[in-house]
């Protein structure tokens, strides 16, 4: 069976008032895991990469055909929608877990997760992959609403060090992706740049 | 994994409860923290046997001597009987020797028996206390029988969730009060997140004075939550 199983820390932060959203990843060795599935709407993967990829790109070619035929670029949530639907009904045989995100007119900034078996939820924050857990108490008690574009780079930067540092499977560098309405700003921030902690 | 007095019917259906099955664990978080004149240590107060929480105001932090205390993760039974075997044996000890027994001692006899007995057990365990040699000290006992010395220790099965927030939070030279706050804050973080850890959080500071035991109950905790 292939399966590859690759850490893939994921987090979103949204800020409503300034349209700011910003997705983060990290590749270990030269897998992407950050895939763009509309002109503002990315996935991140986390599971096996084989079925990631073949949902992800089913989910892009989907989505491309509505947006086609509303005339106008898709909501976030449609794109989350078709990603649920796929992994719902193929549940059985599917083993990849997603975070939707992305900006679209109605709502702005959003962020949506699609589990290993078909939840789909909205959360103004969330996690991700194997070394998520040991972030869990780090992103509970440092985030907050309404963050400024600095403020939320800082908050995830240190968050993937800090489960960098503790998960085997993760490291080398953090790519970060900052969606606005005007932009997608890709943004690779090296192991060696990365904030040190106190036993580093 | 079941114990050996449980049946091995088929008891997998809703007339038997999950919690007739399982054997009692100390799901848990448990910490501690060394500062400049002692230690602090804390846990929460969850044990459970499978979905069923056995004793919501569970004292995971067990005294093994008047300065030496242990905090216990893993299964309830094996825990209890190694540190009811440690207390003896550092008891006697310290008889013969006619001073306080050293805490890398104390720490020393837990990895001896975990050690020595790791198949047959299931126990994580920090050691921590106050002696006049070395001042205080914080040695973690992990499953498997290691056995090594740290400035801050988290265990148990919510520790996962908040190696991050120790990571970032934790800095050299802390006081008796940011150590107990750190403590308090990072239990609570991990109770909010695992299924096993909850109830009220137990800490104790232990230094040359002696212990000292307080208990944060619910609706004291520190709250983080903004969703």
């Amino acid at each position: 069976m292939d399966s590859h199983h690759s850490y893939s820390q994921v987090k979103g932060v949204s800020t409503g008032v300034s349209s700011l959203f910003i997705v983060s990843y990290v590749s270990s060795k030269t897998i992407n895991k950050l895939i763009q599935v509309h002109d503002r709407i990315f996935c991140c993967i986390a599971g096996s990469l084989a079925d990631a990829q073949a949902v992800t790109k089913m989910a892009k070619f989907q989505l491309s055909f509505h947006s086609i035929q509303m005339e106008s670029p898709p909501l976030v949530k449609a794109a989350a929608s078709i990603m649920r639907e796929l992994c719902y009904n193929n549940k059985e045989e599917l083993q990849a877990g997603f975070i939707t995100a992305g900006w679209d007119r109605k709502k702005g900034p959003q962020i949506y997760v699609v589990s290993l078996g078909g939840m789909l939820l909205s959360q103004p924050y969330t996690i991700g992959g194997s070394g998520s857990t040991y972030i869990y108490g780090y992103v509970d008690a440092k985030f907050k609403p309404d963050m400024s574009l600095e403020e939320a780079t800082q908050f995830s930067t240190n968050a993937l060090a800090l489960a960098m540092g503790r998960d085997n499977v993760s490291g080398g560098v953090v790519h970060l992706v900052v969606i606005t309405e005007a932009e997608v700003k890709h943004v690779v921030v090296p192991g060696n740049k990365l904030p040190k902690f106190h036993d580093e | 994994m079941f114990p050996a007095n449980v049946s091995t019917l088929n008891t997998y259906n809703d007339l038997y409860p999950d919690w007739t099955q399982r054997e009692v664990s100390t799901g848990t978080t448990i910490m501690a923290v060394e500062f400049e004149g002692g230690v602090v240590i804390g846990a929460d107060s969850r044990t459970t046997t499978g979905a069923y929480i056995a004793n919501r105001v569970t004292d995971k932090l067990t005294p093994i001597h008047e300065r030496i205390f242990c905090c216990r993760s893993g299964s309830a039974a094996d825990t209890q009987a190694i540190a009811d075997a440690v207390t003896y044996q550092l008891g006697f000890h310290s008889i013969e020797l006619d001073e306080a027994p050293l805490v890398q001692t104390a720490a020393s006899l837990f990895r001896e028996m975990c050690y020595r007995y790791r198949e047959e057990l299931m126990a994580g365990i920090i050691v921590a206390g106050w002696d006049p040699r070395r001042g205080g000290q914080v040695y973690t006992v992990p499953v498997g029988g290691m056995m090594t010395r740290q400035p801050v220790s988290v265990g148990g099965s919510g520790s996962s969730y908040i190696y991050g927030y120790v990571d970032s939070n934790y800095r050299a030279g802390m006081s008796k009060e940011e150590c107990l706050k750190f403590t308090a804050e990072a239990l609570a973080l991990a109770m909010e997140r695992d299924g096993s850890s909850g109830g009220v959080v137990r800490l104790a500071v232990i230094s040359e004075q002696g212990v000292e035991r307080q208990a944060i109950l619910g609706n004291q905790l520190p709250k983080f939550s903004t969703v």
